[in-house]
């Protein structure tokens, strides 16, 4: 006696029910506002915005919300959001020379023209459980002290110092004009372009990129780097509409940006010269543009006639696995049903053993008979 | 249109350039049948691996008149079925049904229902990977000249392996076929006793890979030959068993465990040919009494 | 006389006309020329960084050379400049009517691919669809090599270094290629085991009449083979001949330092 079961369409809704019930949680306390995350979550909406390619951290901070703060749940949010915009322009290249810094550094040289400056950074916390943001009445208002001057409205990029010299390699032609790759809008294709790279890594999973920029550092990809600078700071996007044949500037972002500097020893034809590896994130993103920034230069190795040797410097590996939202579809669709595939296996499993078995029968009464 | 219109999306979810843009891409996929074409697919709202490809290809074939039916190993009635129906439902808000002949498009995924198709149907397959060299070549730039130069030595090497080692061929499922006599061509994850319902079958058949971003198709009768070796024939999958509920021997059956003592029954994978044997009087072993209220959860794996 | 004199009556198989590849400033290979006739075995020697291994690469559609031709009898078409085939005429080449033997049998075998797929595979990449029959040729070639049949369905990463490399050979031999081209085939053996290589691949290339280009380092591996010998330094042939003249009666410096070097070692 037996009935198949129905009713996958009422498990479904109760378990969007139960999802939501957790995602509450103890109705006693107060539900998070989508602004609080914003304002003290703000490096997960970076991250958030970052890989799902949307700069608006209150879309980003309802994601986080909704997807209990899980990031990579919040991400793919976004991403699906992301499906249904419309497209009205394409920015042009932000100019993050002309950025409203609030921190910069560079490993390469002790002082620069504009100064180093530090800003908001955990760098340099001692990484101490702070009891006092657990106290009730909470933290207050702190507020950091003012320097005496104010910073310089543009600071050159420390990469300049040496491109002056041509001790580093040009930064590549501005492209506008040309059609850059979209990989919003095209599949990955090979061999990819930089833009293709750099567009994939932006989006790709932060701790992917990390774990490979790590191993070009460890002898997995021959990298020697140099932060040539990072720097954090608000940039304007400016677009150019058809109709007004100038650009106007739409907004502010902010941004992370890591130059990193690379050695080369140079070719038959070309002297030595430092080389870059380029990062970029949405928001406070650091680790990330740093890693990216590593990935980069380590992908570059054909057209600088070095060997592809590791997984870091083989696009096909890299671009391939780094989108969280594809590993993870992926990974977790084998939890669908696979009981016909199965069945098939079952089947062939079982024949492949009474098989074995007749001819594990066959030897031995042949063995028995030789005796 | 109501349903689509409350959902705030535009029908069918994608908007229409998105559509065009998978239209020419499946156009393209007809016109060199087998041939893995490469589209812009979208960030869907479903997770890639979960027919997020199949998806955007009904989403783009689909028009209010159409008649939906979406089945997952065979069945209506499984969870993921369940949710990409609703999704439909919500979004483009055509009519559903669970019959195989009144639907103008069915999405699979893992199945071709056992009633034969007819002119004038589309199946949409959901792929997880469209690839079928990547298990034996990792790197797409080598494996879309292998297909540009129908080098397919390898493939046969693969089933070559399996006759010196197990006697025959041991893939089961996702079984290679060659298409029109020039792409090689994977079938999705259908068992292998599903792939001679590929060839010169009546209906379109589309297959969607979201995360790879691959399309292909086969025309309307077309053929479609299973690899194998002349003294080793393709062969399909058969049971001893008939189907419990409804006494089929034609059928692709499904194996239910029923107690912990190694009780077990078969039946019919496709849930709408079994019911319609049913309905039209074949009763299988088990299949006489049917009470209501008595619930066997491993057929679909719901939660509760 | 060695076979070759005898041929040079037929047809070229392969002619090279000043094939010059550089990398940047540095010089590969020079203003190579040469005539390969069908069923000869011509040596290239010279120690590494010679450009031998770039001539090879060149020659085999490897590697693109800056300047000059290399053409090539193809079955049913006669000379074509290799360098003006398309992509898939160049590997449909490459395993049919030509063969590759590599240094290291890695580059040259599946590893995870039986003994019997590995010679297989080109049998089948043209066509063969009987089972019975592709793996009678395999058995066949397994044999010619030397290699226990009971071993057919055994993986080459379970062979010794001697076999994999016959094992190499067999799976390019099994579509009767006219021209093999082998980069250092007994580099990384045994002495003996190399003796007997050495010993199997002359018996074989004699008895198909296959033409076969090697390179080396080691003039005992083209004394043993090589009808004609190119003895290459820094990019450039400094001297060419029949093999038995050329190393008994060595005219440039260079030769004869290394062929005394190699008496006295």
């Amino acid at each position: 006696m037996y009935v198949a079961v129905k009713g996958g369409e009422r498990a479904i809704l109760n378990s969007h029910k139960l999802v939501a019930e957790e995602r509450r949680g103890d109705p006693a306390l107060a539900e998070l506002d989508v602004r609080q995350i914003v304002e003290q979550f703000r490096l997960a909406v970076d991250r958030v915005m970052t890989e799902g390619s949307v700069y608006d951290p209150e879309l980003a901070a309802l994601a986080l919300k909704q997807a209990q703060g899980d990031a990579v749940e919040a991400i793919f949010l976004l991403r699906a959001y992301r499906t249904t915009l419309p497209r009205f322009a394409v920015s042009r290249p932000i100019e993050t020379r002309r950025m409203a810094v609030r921190r910069r550094v560079s490993a390469a040289y002790k002082d620069v023209p504009g100064g180093q400056v530090l800003g908001p950074t955990y760098d340099y916390t001692h990484r101490l459980l702070d009891f006092a943001l657990a106290a009730e009445g909470g933290v207050g208002a702190p507020e950091a002290d003012l320097a005496e001057e104010t910073l310089p409205d543009a600071m050159p990029p420390v990469l300049d110092i040496l491109d002056g010299e041509n001790l580093i390699e040009r930064e590549f032609a501005d492209r506008e004009g040309e059609s850059v790759f979209d990989l919003t809008r095209e599949s990955l294709s090979f061999p990819a372009g930089r833009d293709q790279r750099l567009q994939n890594l932006a989006r790709g999973d932060e701790g992917f990129v990390l774990g490979l920029a790590y191993s070009t550092t460890r002898g997995y990809g021959g990298s020697h780097p140099f932060v040539g600078e990072v720097r954090l700071g608000e940039t304007a996007v400016e677009i150019t509409p058809e109709e007004l044949g100038f650009s106007i500037e739409i907004g502010d972002i902010t941004v992370t940006e890591c130059q990193m500097i690379n050695q080369f020893k140079g070719t038959a034809e070309k002297p030595a010269q430092f080389t870059r590896g380029y990062g970029l994130s949405f928001g406070h993103g650091e680790r990330k543009a740093m890693s990216m920034a590593l990935v980069d230069r380590a992908m570059r190795c054909r057209e600088l006639g070095e060997d592809a040797l590791y997984p870091a410097q083989d696009e096909e590996f890299v671009l391939s696995h780094s989108d969280n939202i594809e590993a993870v579809g992926f990974v977790t669709h084998f939890k669908l049903p696979h009981y016909v595939d199965f069945q098939a296996e079952l089947e062939l499993v079982r024949r492949l053993r009474a098989e074995h078995a007749t001819r594990v029968g066959r030897d031995g009464e042949l063995r028995e008979a030789a005796e | 249109m109501s349903g689509a219109r409350e959902s705030g999306y535009n029908f069918a979810y994608l908007d229409e350039q998105t559509k065009r843009m998978i239209r020419r891409t499946l156009l393209k996929a007809l016109a060199a049948p087998g041939y893995q074409a490469p589209f812009g697919g979208r960030e869907m709202p479903l997770a890639y691996g979960w027919g997020t490809g199949g998806i955007q290809v009904t989403a783009s074939v689909i028009g209010p008149e159409d008649v939906l039916k979406v089945i997952d190993q065979g069945a209506d009635d499984t969870t993921n079925a369940v949710s990409i129906r609703r999704f439909f439902q919500l979004v483009a808000d055509v009519e559903t049904t669970e019959a195989t002949e009144k639907a103008t498009v069915i999405q699979t995924r893992h199945r071709i229902p056992e009633a034969p198709l007819e002119e004038g149907q589309i199946i949409v397959y959901q792929v997880p990977q469209p690839e079928p060299l990547r298990h034996l070549e990792p790197r797409e730039v080598e494996t879309r000249k292998m297909h540009a130069y129908a080098e397919y030595g390898l493939m046969q090497v693969r089933l070559y392996e399996d006759i010196a080692r197990y006697g025959h061929i041991a893939t089961t499922y996702d079984y290679p076929v060659m298409v029109n006599g020039r792409y090689l061509m994977a079938p999705s994850p259908i068992p292998k006793f599903d792939n001679p319902k590929m060839q010169d079958n009546p209906a379109i058949q589309l297959f969607g890979a979201g995360r790879e971003k691959r399309i292909y198709a086969i025309p309307p009768y077309t053929s479609v030959r299973s690899l194998d070796f002349e003294d080793h024939p393709f062969r399909t999958q058969s049971w001893d068993q008939r189907c419990a509920l409804c006494d089929a021997d034609d059928s692709y059956l499904d194996e239910v465990i029923t107690d912990d003592r190694g009780g077990r029954m078969f039946v019919c994978s496709d849930t709408d040919y079994c019911a319609r044997r049913r309905a039209n009087g074949h009763v299988g072993a088990q299949g006489a009494i049917d009470p209501v209220g008595e619930k066997t959860d491993a057929l679909s794996g719901d939660a509760q | 006389m060695s076979a070759a004199a005898s041929m040079r009556t037929r047809a070229p198989l392969m002619q090279a006309r000043s094939v010059t590849r550089s990398y940047g400033g540095n010089i590969g290979c020079r203003d190579v020329s040469f005539t390969l006739y069908p069923g000869e075995v011509i040596g290239i020697v010279g120690e590494s960084g010679s450009g031998k291994s770039t001539l090879l690469a060149c020659l085999s559609g490897r590697l693109e050379p800056d300047s000059g031709v290399i053409s090539y009898d193809m079955r049913g078409r006669g000379f074509v400049d290799i360098q003006t085939l398309s992509e898939p005429e160049r590997r449909m080449l490459m395993r049919t009517d030509w063969g590759m033997v590599h240094q290291n049998p890695r580059d040259g075998l599946r590893m995870a691919v039986s003994a019997g797929g590995n010679v297989g595979e080109r049998l089948m990449a043209v066509g063969a669809r009987h089972y019975g029959d592709i793996r009678g040729e395999a058995q066949n070639w397994l044999a010619k090599v030397e290699i226990d049949l009971e071993r057919i369905d055994d993986k080459p990463r379970t062979f010794s270094g001697g076999m994999q490399q016959r094992l190499q050979i067999a799976r390019n031999l099994v579509t009767t290629p006219r021209l093999v081209f082998m980069d250092e085939p007994t580099g990384g053996l045994d002495v003996s085991v190399q003796a007997r290589l050495l010993d199997l691949l002359r018996g074989l290339v004699r008895e198909l009449g296959i033409a076969v280009i090697v390179v080396t380092h080691d003039l005992a591996v083209v004394r043993l083979l090589a009808d004609r010998l190119m003895v290459m330094r820094r990019g450039e042939v400094v001297e060419h001949g029949l093999t038995d003249q050329v190393l008994d009666d060595p005219h440039h410096p260079y030769t004869q330092l290394l062929v005394s070097s190699v008496l006295q070692a």
